[in-house]
């Protein structure tokens, strides 16, 4: 009784929810079910592709593809965390001494979205441009050799090496990492830590054990918002790096595009998808953040 | 659980030396401040810096093909912003798909958003998960998706696909933003239009929608922002067609002209435009909002009593 007076009540959510969650059906879910039948499919763009259950397509193209692989790890890795160390102390000031000032600074946070992906990305391009002010001063304070020496660099130059397509990266995706961790910052209870400091923790005290755990999850959020698109990236390693720099994303991308290779441009789009989830709820048990969305 | 057991403890723990507890040290205090607010300062320069570049540099003249380094100060490309063949072309299509997808998308996932905020249905978590999904998914696994289900269905690609594609991620950023402004919603509004014999159509429009507004304008802007700024998934699914961002991405290695910067500003000072023009409606009608749901919630509870 009280459950069919329930669903009866309910019942006016599935007309408004048909026609987005059926997009979403057919333009998302099922080309995910596509994608995994292109990828163990054999064949050519001439004599079509024939479901032929290659499971090899997934081993060749992963051990094929290996350096860039783990590359694309290490340099979103790497993004992730230069990210995290930029953007924890900018969301702390913003949310701590922002004052009325709060909502103008979010606004310059994000005001970087507003130009176009590619445009900003051109921007670091003319910054870091081999005769350009910062390459000149990091080469008389000797920095590029220190990080040439750590292989992050390669001779007088930045462009077209490891580093720019690592900063361009933490660049471009700094805003996803800011605004979750502004979020959970600004929720805190200024009490908590007056409370604290009260009885007697000193302020470093204080902070690691109610200001970053009450954080975790704009950590979370922020860390997985910016990692996630930049596993994917190949946008940076396109115009900021060289042939020493590719990533996975240019890999399937040209795969895709160039020599329509799909079975294994699918294989590798699978397992980067596959391997993306399964480190997301590694990730979500690690920090004990249950809830998600 | 730790804290909670601890804080008692240490409570209860008689403070006996009070000379160990050294008054907070002003000096550092001060530094610490201080180091904080030019951490925060350096920031924003990293943040804004490229952008000037790409301001300076639209009023460049370059030497060659490439517009890398400052050679002599120049309106031409303000002037003729369209100057360069197919950058209107591109420019057109990026608005058209912009506004179309942003359309679409706000009304269908401002449906899915009130189904979500106001019932309780089977599969409410399902659609929570589907929702989220996109937003976990890189934009090259869905660009390359919908690229296999176009290519294995022998679907050709151009704005059609394009357009699919935009809805298809606006979708989920649209439903997040609009159920984010109705947390606060206030459903004794509702009932008491309906108590004042309004039907569900007139309260709709007269409580709800006005309401809800402000969320759905934000989203409608997020959307606009996602839609015409998307590189990725643009690329695999537009087939011969070029937007804006593609055309950028082919005049990348060949030198990139100076209109793309002055088109890039213009998007840019416009996006700062809205964005000051929407704070600035948001806290007026938040002040007035205020003002009508006081007066509103009254005269609930005075039905209510009555």
């Amino acid at each position: 009784m009280g459950r069919v007076t329930r669903l009866f009540r309910a019942a006016p959510a599935y007309p408004l929810l048909l026609p987005g969650m059926l997009w979403l059906a057919v333009f998302f879910v099922v080309p995910m079910y596509y994608l995994l039948d292109m990828s163990t499919r054999t064949g050519n763009l001439i004599d079509g592709f024939a479901q032929t259950y290659s499971f090899s397509n997934y081993t060749d193209a992963i051990t094929q593809n290996q350096a860039q692989l783990v590359r694309s790890l290490v340099y979103a890795g790497s993004a992730t965390l230069l990210a995290f160390l930029i953007a924890y102390p900018l969301a702390y000031a913003i949310a701590f001494r922002g004052g009325r000032y709060k909502n103008f600074l979010l606004v310059l946070v994000i005001a970087p979205f507003f130009t176009n992906y590619l445009i900003r990305t051109l921007a670091w391009e003319t910054i870091l441009a081999d005769h350009g002010i910062v390459t000149h001063t990091l080469k008389t304070l000797h920095v590029l050799s220190v990080t040439d020496a750590l292989g992050l660099t390669s001779g007088e130059r930045l462009l077209a090496t490891p580093l720019a397509v690592i900063a361009g990266i933490t660049y471009n995706y700094l805003p996803f990492m800011t605004l979750p961790l502004y979020v959970s910052l600004e929720k805190i209870d200024k009490r908590l830590l007056e409370a604290a400091l009260d009885l007697y923790a000193n302020r470093i005290k204080a902070f690691f054990r109610i200001t970053m755990p009450l954080s975790l999850p704009g950590i979370f959020a922020g860390t997985l918002l910016t990692f996630i698109p930049a596993i994917g990236d190949y946008i940076n390693a396109y115009l900021l790096g060289s042939t020493q720099t590719t990533m996975i994303g240019n890999v399937i991308q040209s795969k895709f595009l160039t020599f329509n290779d799909y079975p294994s441009a699918a294989a590798l789009s699978f397992t980067l998808m596959a391997g993306i989830l399964v480190a997301i709820i590694v990730y979500a048990r690690l920090l004990g953040t249950e809830e998600l969305a | 659980m730790t804290t909670e057991a601890e804080f008692p403890a240490a409570a209860l723990e008689p403070v006996t030396d009070t000379t160990t507890v050294r008054p907070p040290s002003r000096f550092w205090a001060k530094v610490r401040y201080h180091v904080l607010t030019v951490y925060a300062a350096l920031a924003f320069l990293y943040l804004l810096i490229p952008i000037a570049v790409v301001i300076v540099f639209s009023f460049n003249d370059p030497p060659g093909r490439f517009n890398f380094t400052w050679h002599k100060f120049s309106t031409a490309a303000w002037q003729h912003p369209f100057a360069t063949p197919g950058i209107q072309d591109a420019v057109v299509l990026s608005i058209k798909i912009a506004l179309l997808s942003t359309l679409i998308s706000t009304v269908l996932g401002t449906l899915i958003a009130l189904a979500l905020t106001r019932y309780r249905f089977w599969g409410r978590s399902l659609t929570n998960f589907v929702i989220f999904l996109p937003m976990a998914t890189p934009e090259i696994v869905m660009g390359s998706s919908l690229l296999t289900l176009f290519i294995t269905l022998s679907f050709s690609r151009g704005f059609t696909t394009i357009l699919i594609a935009h809805v298809m991620f606006n979708i989920s950023y649209v439903v997040v933003t609009v159920k984010a402004r109705m947390a606060g919603f206030d459903r004794k509004l509702e009932e008491a239009a309906m108590d004042l014999y309004a039907n569900a159509f007139t309260t709709f429009r007269k409580i709800t929608l006005p309401l809800i507004m402000p969320g759905v304008m934000a989203a409608a802007l997020l959307a606009f922002a996602l839609s015409i700024d998307d590189f990725v998934i643009t690329q695999f699914n537009a087939g011969p067609d070029i937007t804006f961002p593609l055309f950028i991405y082919g005049a990348a290695r060949t030198g990139v002209p100076v209109q793309v910067n002055v088109i890039g500003s213009m998007i840019f000072l416009s996006a700062v435009l809205l964005m000051v023009i929407n704070l600035i409606v948001q806290n007026r009608r938040s002040k007035r909002d205020a003002i009508a749901s006081r007066g509103a919630v009254r005269a609930a509870q005075v039905a209510e009593a009555a």
